[in-house]
């Protein structure tokens, strides 16, 4: 275990002091929490005008009626824009920490420094244990951080009845829970990337590649064509649980010091 | 258990596809010893010594290390050596304390502070432990990432290059170190290009391309390859010198190059005062008699260009 926090403090004292990372971790929750209480604040302020806005296209209330049943047009449009933000709230653990990990092999390789490390006596899990949560734990503490500002700024821009549906455990079990599972799969895709590419570049832009099924499930929300529930949260919990699992192994497999120091120049 | 025997490998072999960058390798390395392992690029050392390290595994034969067995006892092998590879890279950002304290973790170090300490001072770092790696020169660096693999205390180093791209002084500071370390007990198996370097701090060199060419200490290497040439200066030209030295056993490749006359022999201990004497009987006056000293440099490049390494090994 010492071992394990020796590497993330290792991989800390590095990204923190990139400037770049740091307000790439900070900024993006931060934002995440501000844009959604801005929005409810344009709600409040400019009502009329969202109101002609909503009665243009009332496509998505048909799928969301279930949800809207006993609310207002104006309180079932702040539900709507608002669950849309919550889902970003499962997409930011994700985004955040592809950047860091795609980097961290390939990053050390690229240095030279992989290999002095690789002579330590660390072992394959030990090392990618810590450079896997020194990737994941700022990410989702950021996330948590920004989701409570988030409930805060909400609490007092909307009443009771909107409120208590972002308080549904199904957004809890979303941001608790899946979202750090979505992390550590967006990890281990990345470090096993990262083991095996040559350049931070393409690192970074292949591992971009695992946020792609969830734009596509917030488009699908956002155009009407699928509702996100708990039984949508729980079976795609499920399943990331296992494919984390599997992943997991995958990775440590994968990582073979000879291939990485011989043949991935 | 004090071990005579630091290093050992029997037919160690690496193959990567159809190249066999190491091949057969035999080697038996003392406690204690200075181990120059010479070879052009390409050859293979760094492959042995990612090998010995246990960063690769060998496709054939078997090493120990310090006690160990490469492919069985790996954790224990990290643990008790120390590397310093060809490229030394850093963590840049940050400082040599920060650098160093990380590695004595990871190298299981009980007093991290005091070792870190040390070695920093040891390695005349100190004034600069808390500035940024990426901040450092060459020398700088290759010192950190020397103090890098001795804060475990290793029983056997590995260097690679640990001179090369130095500046005169910084190499020189970095070869006194590694003499320093020889007086402290540790094995060092060196890879180097500098045959001067080898020459002056290994008690053996192995000339090494794919296979073992020869091994040796540099003296015996440059008597096998060259024999032991004297030259002996007179006051005048030699002439017809021819008959003088027929008698003489042991004297080979006569030259006479104006007042110089040169020529090899394996015992010149003996074979000089006669050849001297022959001279004076001939009339001839002596000013000045040497024995050539050839390079390792001059060894070395016979033994990679020409046949003379297989020679010494058949």
């Amino acid at each position: 275990m010492d071992k394990v926090k020796t590497i993330i403090d290792k991989e800390w004292a590095e990204v923190f002091k990139n400037r770049l990372v740091l307000s790439i971790t900070a900024f993006l929750p931060l934002f995440m929490a501000v844009l959604p209480v801005f929005m409810l604040w344009l709600y409040e302020r400019f009502p009329e005008d969202m109101n002609s806005f909503n009665t243009g296209g009332d496509q998505f209330l048909e799928i969301f009626s279930e949800t809207c049943a006993g609310l207002s047009e104006m309180e079932c449009l702040e539900v709507y824009t608002l669950s849309l933000f919550m889902f970003m709230f499962m997409i930011l653990p994700v985004a955040i920490p592809v950047t860091i990990a795609a980097y961290s092999v390939v990053g050390e390789k690229t240095t030279h420094s992989l290999e002095p490390l690789l002579a330590t006596p660390i072992t394959t899990l030990q090392l990618l244990s810590g450079k896997a949560i020194a990737a994941m734990a700022p990410a989702i503490l950021a996330t948590w951080i920004s989701y409570i500002i988030f409930l805060i700024g909400a609490r007092l821009m909307v009443d009771d009845v909107v409120f208590a549906q972002l308080m549904d455990p199904m957004w809890l079990l979303a941001i608790f829970i899946v979202g750090p599972l979505l992390a550590l799969l967006a990890v281990c895709f990345s470090l096993m990337v990262s083991a095996r590419v040559s350049d931070p570049r393409v690192a970074e832009q292949l591992s971009a590649l695992i946020i792609m099924p969830l734009i596509l499930l917030v488009i699908g929300q956002s155009i009407g064509l699928i509702l996100i529930n708990t039984q949508i949260i729980l079976i795609m919990g499920i399943v990331v649980a296992v494919l984390d699992v599997i992943l997991v192994m995958i990775t440590v497999q994968l990582f073979e010091r000879e291939t990485i120091l011989t043949r991935w120049k | 258990m004090i071990l005579l025997i630091m290093i050992t490998t029997r037919g160690l072999s690496k193959q990567f596809g159809e190249l066999k960058a190491v091949d057969q390798l035999e080697l038996d390395i003392e406690s204690g010893e200075i181990f120059g392992f010479l070879g052009p690029n390409g050859a293979g050392k760094t492959t042995t010594v990612r090998m010995l390290t246990c960063l690769i595994e060998p496709t054939a034969g078997e090493a120990i290390v310090s006690g160990y067995q490469v492919g069985r006892d790996d954790q224990e092998i990290r643990r008790n050596v120390g590397l310093l590879t060809e490229t030394p890279g850093h963590y840049d950002r940050l400082s040599a304390w920060q650098n160093l304290t990380i590695y004595a973790r990871l190298y299981e170090v009980e007093q991290v502070d005091r070792q870190v300490d040390k070695y920093l001072h040891m390695l005349d770092l100190w004034e600069r432990k808390d500035d940024p790696a990426g901040t450092f020169s060459k020398g700088m660096r290759q010192k950190l990432a020397i103090a890098r693999a001795l804060l475990h205390e290793p029983e056997v180093l590995f260097l690679d290059e640990p001179t090369a791209g130095l500046d005169p002084q910084a190499a020189r500071l970095i070869r006194d170190f590694i003499a320093e370390l020889k007086g402290e007990g540790r094995t060092i198996f060196l890879c180097t290009h500098n045959l001067d370097e080898a020459d002056r701090l290994c008690d053996r060199v192995a000339v090494f391309k794919q296979s073992l060419r020869v091994l040796d200490t540099p003296a015996n290497l440059r008597r096998q390859i060259y024999g032991r040439r004297v030259t002996i200066q007179l006051v005048k030209p030699l002439k017809d010198y021819g008959r003088l030295f027929s008698s003489i056993a042991n004297l080979r490749e006569i030259e006479v190059a104006e007042n110089n006359l040169s020529y090899t022999t394996d015992e010149p201990e003996q074979v000089n005062p006669l050849v001297i004497r022959r001279l004076v009987e001939a009339g001839a006056a002596v000013q000045f008699v040497v024995e050539q000293e050839h390079s390792l440099e001059e060894v070395y490049l016979r033994l990679i260009d020409g046949e003379a390494g297989r020679e010494i090994q058949s």
